[in-house]
């Protein structure tokens, strides 16, 4: 099992290490930044390393590698499943997950891993339980502490630990019982030069905020349950209900949580929002090269497309470029090659522009490869795939919820190739 | 306020002031001094000094300075044992505690001070635990045992602790079951022979409902351990199938890909007729599409397994190409693994789309990606024949681009192809020339020439290009070298007349100027081979190549069912088994995927005999066996008329097989293939058939050269046994065996006279058997044979005979005849006559036929005492034509993978399993014609033992 933890950050320091088992010298790292120096970029080192004694499982975000080391046997996804849910739960102790942060709190980190793993196995790690276990710091629970003496630390057993429903704790009490679900998809799609789709597919999550006296049963039923075809629930959720009526029948956690994820493929129609009509020319031995760009509005259901952002990874060839946006604004970095437009909203009548001249290395021949497109977008009220709540209901309990549904559609990975 | 206010120093030194701190009256202060200390342990400063005050802080009501303490106590325990002793009574007391929540903890923490001392002092607190009513102390103390018996295995043997643990495995605690079943997975691994988790129906229900109600990790431990289990029959399997499924729906990557396992092994025992199995071939595809939408670093993990899965089961995943599209900001390392998966998918249907995407992949930044991306292309245009054209002239658009690297990864996948199709895209040869400059890579310059070599003919200046090469001889690397010298010598023998000198510079170049011994030898050889017989040389050097096959970098099909079994481990990472990485050498139990118990499976396979396998194949023709005598009655036993014509092949193989052994002995393997000259000679090669006097001096002088490498050796000869005593045969006693001799079989009798009269007019006859054997000249008793004389004569058989399947397969009915009755006997042949010299089949033929063959054409044996090591049986089986194809060790057993083939054009492929130290060795055979496994295995087995 998980054997030992370090925390590195991008200059290659290791700035904190737990062991789990015996200690393992932080030297075992060396090949952690052999690999980090082979890597062009932090997210192409490989997340799993062997070296002669151990395995070096890692994964990068926010800019810090965690990497754990294990010695015997373990399936990788279990530790890779592990290290992201450390990650969330430093984001959801601290706000933000970042260096400055766990040193200003490395004692609560030490403490919260410490009950994440017993001897490399996970032992709590749903954030309610740790909460019980480890109080969050707030200032205000810093000043009470110092005065009163008393600590971070929950002295009695965490109700959620051994309960059919670990997720959740007893006793919850709200004045304003409501219970939001955000229904969020992301398209992922690469459109080809001529701007027909290659692949299109939608990552969709329900994520729910639900502050709920008590022990409420909750029902979750959909206009269109078919198209959730390809699913993945939070542990909450009844599977067999689902399975025979294909509704979600679950006790939520307290708090915020995904109750859901789904995935529809390529293979149902998926509505691409947006075109982009480019024209990106350059000339053999010709010093100056054309760009132009065009974003419109394609498949909205009447809907308007916000937030939109262009960005473009250059050829190295590229010395600068001189651009004029119809709207937005836009910056090209000639150290990293990277152009971004920033858009804004979209109006339908107008297709935004962007448009002018790159100046090219003088006398080197056009470059081989061809700048990829990438957009960023959000369309609020619309899920894309046209998936639809029917209703929500509550058993269990006696008062009446606020209940809210929002609907919203994200570009995911959506990349048009030139 | 934060915590980075304890990394501040002061002057004075921070290990006297913490040391002052701690001893502090005021609670407060001795915290906020813990709090430092454990600030600097994790950022790896030494603070192991302050032990003893430390510890001092640990009688404590405060929890978090106790978590605080244990958590200094479990870092330093181990350097300072006679330290830590101290700690062990407020480890007991903390162990009595109302609170479970301290009661765990202390537990807890002891199991992690890595002191024997402490762990003496464990086995009580341990015991009460492992009973306690709260099942959140029962499931830590569960783990606690795992960690105990980590430090001190025979201690917790000796204290019963493991039965109590298994005992826990039937607790009402979900919870404590997974964690029950963790720990003993883990024990488990370190003691591989004891029989910790014996897995029984019963069992198995307890998991699976503990299963539906236990946590997300525990759930991986559950799968992982209900992996291991081989369920009695197809029903139970589905049954367990039917109860895991719901996890393919976990948010959990790690859950989903342990129920993918578990599915994907048990799957092998559900006959694939039944309506469930295509149900759960629909299931698994779409948890497998979901996890290439998680995090990188798990989607890495998930595609390498899914290689194995699609490599097994292809039809889960063929509609699912589109996701493996490349996003260009993927990490490199996901790039790779989804464009060997996107070659795995290709097929005719879908190759239009896999190519336009590889088209756009090279002309993408990173460099290694581009090239695999051309060699994906090459690997379509060979696996997709269709397609092939299309290939070939993508490949040319890249070469137009004169990207370097990109030219050079092209025309070495253009060479495979022109290996795959040979003579059909010649036309374009003339473009690649014209990039014949800027060729710098090894392999490019090594496939440049090969082809150069190849197509001397239809390329005027093939002498000029081979000669520019030439000049930097000594500054090539080895292969470039050898496929010079091969390029060289084809160019010679298709234009003899212009490239005389050429030839000359070029051997001499190998043979007096380098230090290289292949490419010496090779030099030799042709040299010799022209110098004598050019006409020989030009069908060795000429002769047609074997086809490449389809698929280079297959996984043998042995160790993919055995790496289905580690789906989602390191092992399945890295596609090796877990014997040839995991640390520490303890011994790691094989495991395999469970055999098809249905019974309707056997009553298939003899439909699956492909049309090469005459038995079993015209059953009208087998008359019933009451008809046999009859017919054997009826034959005519005059002298045979002519002899048939002797198999030409057979014999010339003979010749063939001198060479072959020679020759294959020197050359050794050939770089990647490259190099085109196999030595197969066709069937017309002009080395005489018989093998005695009339070898041309050439050829002797050659093995003059290998030094008796290739020495004539027949294959094994039994004894001669009885076969007709004489008081059944009126005084004639027939004796005899079986031989091989360089591509002839042989009967060798010996006619013992037991008779007081003279014997005379011999003849002999055979019944239609099941390989067709026949005499192929008619039985030659010179002289009348008087009585008490005894005669040996060598008949000569052929396999051209009629064929009837016969029971045994390898019985065969005789008659002779002379002047007094006909005499009739049966005997077994042993099946090694039949053994042909070509029965060397190429590696990927080998991998290809061997996944192709069906698992239920797989046949094991054991060979008992046979303290025979690798070598020594390789070369004893070669001598009886049974050939290594490839050879690999797996801790400490050494694996052969053999072919042979039979006279009728049967193939059988073997893998030997030979220990070191063990006289057994296992052997495992796979062949179209199952039928004749048993009785490869009695030749195996003969062979081996003399």
């Amino acid at each position: 099992m998980i054997h030992s933890l370090f925390l590195i950050n991008s200059s290659g320091d290791i700035f904190l290490e737990k062991h789990w088992k015996s200690v393992v010298s932080r030297s075992v790292c060396d090949y952690f930044f052999e690999a980090q120096e082979r890597a062009t970029e932090a997210e192409n080192v490989p997340p799993v390393i062997p070296t002669p004694h151990h395995y070096l499982l890692s994964v990068y975000r926010h800019k810090i590698f965690f990497v754990a080391v294990i010695q015997t046997e373990v399936p990788p996804l279990f530790v890779i499943e592990f290290l992201h849910r450390v990650v969330d739960t430093f984001q959801d102790y601290f706000g933000v997950c970042s260096e400055p942060v766990i040193k200003d709190n490395v004692v609560v980190v030490y403490e919260v891993l410490e009950e994440m793993l017993d001897n490399g196995f996970p032992l709590a790690t749903e954030s309610n339980i740790l909460k019980e276990l480890i109080k969050p710091p707030t200032i205000l629970r810093t000043v009470v502490n110092t005065i009163t003496g008393s600590t971070n630390v929950g002295d009695q057993l965490p109700t959620g630990q051994l309960s059919v429903v670990p997720w959740r704790r007893t006793g919850v009490k709200y004045t304003n019982n409501e219970a939001y679900f955000d229904v969020i998809e992301e398209i992922d799609a690469i459109i080809d030069k001529s701007g027909s789709t290659i692949t299109a597919e939608i990552q969709g999550v329900i994520d729910a905020c639900v502050k709920l006296t008590g022990m409420p049963d909750l029902t979750l039923s959909f206009m269109n349950p078919r198209l959730l075809d390809d699913v993945s629930f939070h542990p909450c959720v009844r599977f067999k209900r689902w399975e025979s009526e294909r509704i979600l029948s679950f006790i939520p956690p307290d708090g915020n949580f995904r109750l859901l994820s789904y995935h529809v493929s390529a293979q149902n129609l998926v509505a691409i929002p947006v075109y982009v009509k480019h024209n990106i020319s350059f000339r053999d031995s010709s010093s100056l090269g054309r760009f132009e760009i065009t974003v419109g509005p394609k498949q909205t259901m009447g809907k308007t497309i916000e937030g939109v952002t262009v960005t473009s990874q250059m050829p190295r060839g590229v010395l600068n470029m001189s651009l004029t946006p119809s709207q937005g604004t836009h910056t090209f970095d000639p150290v990293t090659k990277m152009l971004s437009w920033d858009v804004g909203k979209i109006n339908p009548q107008k297709p935004p522009n962007l448009k002018g001249t790159m100046s090219l290395q003088a006398g080197a021949s056009k470059p081989d490869e061809n700048p990829t497109i990438n957009l960023q977008f959000k369309i609020q009220q619309l899920a894309i795939s046209g998936l639809k709540v029917n209703r929500l209901d509550m058993y269990g309990e006696k008062y009446k919820p606020f209940k809210g549904i929002k609907y919203m559609t994200k570009a995911g990975k959506f990349q048009v190739r030139t | 306020m934060t915590d980075s206010k304890y990394f501040t120093t002061t002057k004075k030194g921070e290990i006297f002031e913490l040391k002052a701190e701690l001893n502090s009256d005021k609670k407060e202060k001795k915290k906020e001094a813990v709090k430092k200390v454990i600030a600097s342990m994790t950022v790896g400063k030494d603070v192991s000094a302050l032990f003893p005050d430390v510890v001092n802080c640990m009688q404590t009501d405060n929890l978090e300075l106790k978590k605080l303490v244990y958590l200094y106590l479990m870092n330093y325990a181990k350097s300072q044992p006679d330290m830590a002793i101290m700690a062990v009574n407020t480890f007991v007391k903390d162990c009595e505690d109302p609170n479970p929540l301290i009661r765990a903890l202390a537990v807890r923490t002891m199991g992690c001070i890595r002191v024997d001392k402490i762990t003496e002092y464990l086995c009580e607190p341990l015991r009460k635990c492992l009973k306690d009513e709260d099942p959140y102390v029962r499931k830590t103390a569960a783990v606690c045992v795992a960690k105990l018996h980590d430090i001190n295995a025979q201690l917790v043997e000796d204290q019963g602790f493991l039965d109590t643990l298994k005992d826990l495995i039937s607790d009402s605690n979900p919870m404590v079951v997974a964690n029950a079943v963790a720990a003993l997975s883990e024990i488990a691994e370190s003691h591989p022979s004891s029989n910790l988790l014996d897995l029984n129906p019963q069992s198995i229900n307890k998991l699976l409902t503990a299963l539906n109600e236990c946590t997300e990790w525990g759930q991986i431990f559950i799968l992982d351990c209900l992996a291991n289990y081989t369920p009695k029959d197809d029903r139970e399997a589905q049954s367990i199938c039917e109860r895991v499924t719901p996890r393919l729906s976990h948010a959990n990557s790690a859950v989903v890909l342990s129920a993918v396992k578990v599915l994907m092994k048990f799957m092998e025992m559900l006959s694939k007729d039944l309506d469930y199995y295509g149900t759960l071939l629909k299931k698994l595809a779409p948890p497998l599409v979901t996890l290439l939408s998680a995090e990188p670093e798990l989607q890495y993990v998930a595609l390498r397994n899914i290689n194995l899965i699609v490599q097994k089961r292809p039809e889960i995943l063929k509609h699912e190409m589109k996701v493996f599209f490349v996003k260009y900001n993927d990490p490199i390392y996901v790039k790779l693994e989804k464009l060997d998966i996107m070659i795995r998918l290709a097929s005719q249907a879908n190759i239009a789309q896999v190519l336009a995407e590889l088209k756009e992949y090279a002309t993408e930044v990173d460099v290694d990606f581009v090239r695999k991306a051309v060699r994906a292309i090459g690997r379509c245009a060979i696996k997709v024949e269709q397609s092939a054209e299309r290939c070939v002239s993508t490949l040319l658009d890249l070469i137009q681009t004169k990207v370097n690297y990109v030219v050079q990864e092209a025309i070495v996948v253009i060479k495979d192809i022109f290996r795959k199709y040979p003579n059909k895209y010649e036309s374009v040869i003339a473009t690649l020339c014209e990039n014949l400059d800027s060729l710098d890579e090894p392999e490019a310059r090594a496939a440049m020439i090969w082809i150069v070599g190849e197509y001397a003919e239809r390329i005027d200046n093939a002498d000029e290009l081979l000669e520019s090469f030439l000049e930097g001889f000594h500054d090539e690397s080895t292969q470039v070298q050898l496929q010079l010298l091969t390029g060289i010598v084809k160019l010679f023998l298709k234009k003899p007349t212009e490239t005389q000198e050429l030839v000359q510079q070029v051997l001499s170049l190998a043979t007096q100027d380098s230090d290289n011994p292949d490419l010496r030898d090779r030099g030799y050889i042709y040299w010799r081979l022209l110098s004598t017989d050019p006409v020989a040389a030009k069908e060795v050097v000429l002769a047609e190549k074997p086809l490449i096959s389809e698929e280079t970098d297959l996984i043998e099909p042995t160790l993919l069912d055995e790496l289905i079994c580690y789906i989602g481990t390191l092992a399945s990472v890295y596609h090796k088994p877990p014997s040839a990485f995991v640390e520490g050498g303890r011994g790691v139990v094989h495991k395999s995927l469970p055999p098809r118990t249905a019974s309707s499976e056997s009553a298939e396979s003899p439909e699956t005999a492909p049309a090469g396998a005459p038995p079993g194949e015209q059953p009208d023709v087998i008359p019933a066996q009451g008809d046999l005598l009859g017919d054997l009655l009826n034959l005519d036993l005059g002298p045979p008329v002519s002899s048939p014509p002797l198999t030409t092949s057979s014999v010339q193989m003979g010749a063939v097989d001198l060479l072959g052994g020679g020759l294959d002995s020197l050359m050794g393997d050939e770089p990647e293939g490259i190099g085109g000259t196999n030595f197969v000679a066709p069937p017309t090669a002009a080395v005489p058939a018989s093998l005695g006097a009339p070898i041309g001096s050439g050829l002797s002088d050659l093995f003059d050269l290998t030094s008796g490498v290739g020495t004539l050796s027949g294959s094994y000869v039994a004894p001669k046994a009885v076969w007709l005593p004489a008081m059944k045969a009126k005084g004639l006693e027939i004796s005899g065996t079986f031989t091989r001799q360089v591509g002839s079989i042989s009967m060798d009798l010996q006619l013992t006279n037991k008779a007081l009269q003279v014997m005379t007019d011999f003849a002999i006859q055979f019944n239609r058997n099941s390989f067709g054997l026949a005499p192929a000249a008619p039985l030659q008793v010179h002289a009348p044979l008087s009585p008490n004389q005894t005669v040996e004569i060598s008949l000569p058989l052929s396999t051209v005979g009629s064929v009837m399947k016969m029971e045994p397969l390898n019985n065969l009915q005789v008659a002779v005849k002379n002047n007094i009755d006909v005499f009739y006997f049966s005997t077994l042949y042993p099946l090694h006559i039949l053994f042909v010299e070509d029965g060397k089949m190429d590696r990927q033929m080998f991998l290809a036929t061997w996944k192709d063959i069906p698992n239920e054409n797989e046949a094991q044996f054991q060979i008992r005492d046979c303290p025979l090591n690798a070598e020594a049986a390789t070369s004893k089986l070669q001598s009886s034509n049974i050939f290594t194809v490839a050879k690999r060790n797996v801790e400490g057993q050494d694996m052969l993978y053999q072919s042979l083939k039979l006279t009728n054009g049967i193939w059988v492929l073997a893998e030997l399993r030979v220990q070191p130290g063990n006289p057994s060795c296992t052997l495992s055979l796979k062949c179209r014609a199952p039928e004749v496994s048993q009785h490869v295995y009695q030749a195996y087995e003969t062979i081996l033992k003399n």
